[in-house]
């Protein structure tokens, strides 16, 4: 009976094919139910509120094909800016339990941020967004650890938020360290601040127009007991690496687990003119601006994830040519016919390149 | 029409060549003021542009599944028709133009695009944008002059096989996707001989093209009807109909664009080393437009303006109309002319072309009633006497027209 049904089913498929070419069922399907299970994955945006005077969060219905996340991951988040499809990753910030089908995101408003600033300013409830599934490793272990520190700065604070909202209870000792210039600036401040009151966390609140940038060497004192703790940290790229030094320099790197935004340019490549051979074009592409970014000003569409060099989404072929990893200044070089895989979201030109696509 | 270079009032003879690069400077100017203003509202015109086609098409497929009443045969047939063209014209043309690849969405972009045409996309954007669109008007680079078919202009040598031109063009017209394809495919070179015919390429592409074909005829001449139950032949009939009107509007339209009467050509060797400005006045004055409302602009995919597309054929359709004036103005301060016409003066120019180069050169011309019976008589010998007779009217036609020209210029200088 199971053949039957399926062979029934998938003549009805093909026979509503034959009926939509050269288009799709869903083509039209979209129209009228965009959110449907087997759509591509876009969500709805069904409220805003501010948390700041430049931060909001974005409460989305995600369509059918959502799967469940795990707090501290992030989504990939497609909003039309000016007309211009944009993708960013911002990390879920909502409590599993109390919400009803929804997930929400919080961004801040960065000067120059294109997208960020769209979302804080422009972004109505009602617009539909794309989205990807949630992913990230910047999570808790399933065996909680006894005692937890987190030590963020700025919008770092918002995969620690997912965290804490889903799963404080199940921290028997938990120390929050968070950088804002104010204390009207602290994303989630009156939250933040009610958990400490209710006793199940120690939130440590640097306000650093008044006491400046805060120091590992300044983390001992506050948290004494530093050494016993599994650390998560998320903020700027400069608080992040010297975390990274203090915690390397203790012999404790195993115990930090850090997760950023953007990926750190360390160096800058020669820069040069990228060809995709399969749509023709050429793009110049200088040595700072990663080769996804050059493209995808041009006009192509590219394969992109994380836009940060972890997630392996955006690779690509490069068949001639040599690029630099911005992170870290590390140079690969295809010989003509080579198919080396290139990530292409932290790979700046080294000189003329030639890419599959 | 005779190629630009050959005629003796050549319309560009008082520009200097700083002219010419000041009108492209002009141009690049305009190009990037609407590049720099795309925008949100332009990404919301093709989206709703879409969805009002797909629903249209979609209601008006639902309405011809009782297409055995005659209203909702009618109605079904006209909504499916205008849904078709929709689709064609101001959608798949322009999408495949990378008009809206900006957007970066994937969902409306050149690379992803299928249309509702025989021709496949793949194969369409290379024949239209990377050849006609650059070798625009040059006689024996440009396929679309006369689609290798007709005979478009007086430097193309007559032979009697011309005599029945119009006839081509009509079907044509009824059949465009069909020429299109076949066109694309380059079907007449490539089937004349036994290489080309084997060359894989061809194969693999003629293939593609016949897929293409099943798919689409399957669905609007068995599927459809199908699903009509008893009205399934006045479906098959209304979508025969809708793809019709669809072939012989499309097919009017693009006939506007390069054929009317005064539209210029350009010798093979005048392009080498061309400059922007220069590619830009081959342009100017190798398009035509059509005016007319704003809902014509739409049917014809703003084809209409099809000096603007020509000039810069990936800007975003809906602003043709908004730099027209500012491309006329550079017009008109050059000299130069805007050749602009309503839809049924352009058709009408178009056809006469085609019935005047249908004839030998200078035939059309020279006959009135009176002499009707000796040209006729002449036409006749013409067409029956093989190339010699032919040779011998050719040479007397071009030492008549350089007299003619030889008196212009004397008259002129005195």
């Amino acid at each position: 009976m199971t053949s039957t049904g399926l062979g029934l089913r998938d003549r009805v498929t093909r026979l509503v094919e034959a009926a939509t070419t050269p288009l799709l069922p869903r083509d039209y399907l979209d129209l009228f139910i965009p959110l449907r299970s087997g759509a591509d994955l876009r969500g709805k945006v069904v409220a805003k509120r501010h948390e700041t005077a430049d931060a909001v969060t974005v409460v989305i219905k995600p369509g059918r094909g959502w799967r469940e996340h795990v707090p501290g991951q992030y989504i990939r988040i497609g909003v039309d800016v000016d007309g211009v499809r944009q993708w960013r990753a911002y990390s879920v910030t909502s409590d599993r339990a109390a919400t009803d089908g929804t997930i929400s995101i919080c961004v801040k408003a960065i000067p120059d941020g294109k997208v960020s600033t769209h979302v804080v300013r422009e972004l109505q409830p009602g617009t539909v967004v794309q989205l990807d599934q949630a992913t990230g490793e910047f999570t808790l272990p399933a065996q909680r650890p006894a005692k937890a520190l987190f030590v963020t700065a700025g919008s770092g604070i918002t995969p620690v938020m997912g965290m804490l909202r889903n799963h404080l209870d199940e921290l028997p000792d938990a120390v929050l360290v968070h950088s804002a210039p104010t204390a009207d600036d602290v994303v989630f401040g009156p939250e933040l601040r009610a958990m400490a009151a209710s006793g199940r966390l120690r939130l440590v609140e640097r306000h650093t127009e008044r006491d400046g940038f805060l120091k590992p060497a300044e983390l001992a004192d506050l948290v004494p007991d530093l050494h016993e703790r599994t650390t998560w940290a998320c903020g700027p790229a400069g608080l992040l690496e010297a975390l990274e030094e203090h915690w390397a320099a203790e012999g404790i790197a195993d115990q930090l687990l850090i997760e950023q935004f953007r990926p750190r340019v360390l160096v800058t490549g020669e820069g040069g003119s990228v060809t995709y051979n399969k749509t023709g074009t050429t793009v110049e592409s200088d040595g700072a601006t990663p080769i996804l970014d050059a493209a995808e000003e041009a006009g192509l569409i590219m394969p992109s994830g994380c836009r940060m060099g972890i997630c392996y989404g955006c690779v690509l072929p490069l068949r001639e040519g040599a690029v630099r990893d911005i992170r870290n200044g590390e140079l690969t070089v295809a010989a003509p016919g080579d198919g080396v895989l290139v990530q292409t979201c932290i790979s700046a030109a080294a000189g003329a390149c030639d890419i599959d696509h | 029409m005779t190629a630009l270079q050959k005629k003796s009032d050549n319309p560009v003879a008082h520009l200097s060549a700083e002219d010419v690069e000041e009108i492209g400077r002009r141009l690049d100017t305009i190009r990037q003021e609407v590049v720099d203003s795309r925008g949100a509202d332009d990404a919301a015109y093709i989206r709703k542009v879409i969805d009002v086609q797909r629903k249209l098409e979609l209601a008006s497929r639902a309405v011809l599944l009782l297409s055995k009443f005659p209203p909702a045969w009618i109605i079904g047939t006209a909504g499916l028709s205008v849904a078709k063209i929709l689709e064609n014209m101001e959608i798949g043309h322009n999408i495949l133009h990378g008009q809206w690849d900006w957007m970066r969405d994937p969902k409306i972009h050149s690379t992803t695009w299928e249309w509702d045409m025989a021709s496949p996309a793949e194969q369409w954007k290379h024949s239209h944008n990377e050849l006609h669109h650059t070798y625009t008007n040059v006689i024996g680079k440009d396929n679309d002059l006369g689609y290798g078919i007709m005979r478009v202009d007086e430097d193309q040598k007559w032979i009697p096989l011309y005599l029945a031109q119009p006839l081509w063009n009509f079907v044509n017209a009824c059949f465009f996707e069909y020429g299109i394809a076949a066109y694309d495919l380059e079907l007449g070179k490539n089937l004349a001989t036994k290489e080309r015919r084997n060359d894989p390429k061809f194969k693999a592409a003629a293939k593609q093209v016949l897929k293409k074909i099943r798919k689409q005829a399957t669905k609007d001449y068995l599927v459809h009807p199908a699903l009509s139950g008893p009205s399934f032949v006045p479906t098959l009939a209304a979508n025969f109909v809708a793809n019709l009107v669809r072939n012989l509007w499309s097919h009017s339209v693009i006939m506007c664009g390069h054929f009317p009467e005064g539209v210029e050509t350009y010798e093979k060797t005048s392009i080498e080393g061309e400059t922007r400005g220069e590619w830009y006045l081959r342009q100017m004055l190798g398009s035509a437009n059509i005016s007319g409302s704003k809902a014509m602009h739409t049917m014809t995919g703003n084809l209409s303006h099809q000096v603007e597309h020509h000039l810069f054929p990936d800007l975003p359709s809906n602003r043709y109309a908004e730099i027209a004036p500012k491309v006329k103005a550079i017009f008109d301060e050059y000299g130069l002319r805007y050749h602009t016409a309503s839809l049924p003066k352009q058709v009408a120019s178009a056809w006469h072309k085609v019935f005047r180069l249908s004839l030998p050169n200078g035939w059309m011309a020279a006959t009135t009633a009176k002499n009707a019976p000796e040209q006729v008589a002449l036409l006749y010998k013409l067409t029956t006497g093989g190339p010699k007779v032919r040779r011998v009217y050719d040479r007397a036609q071009r030492i008549s027209a350089t007299r003619a020209r030889q008196a212009t210029e004397a008259a002129a200088a005195a």
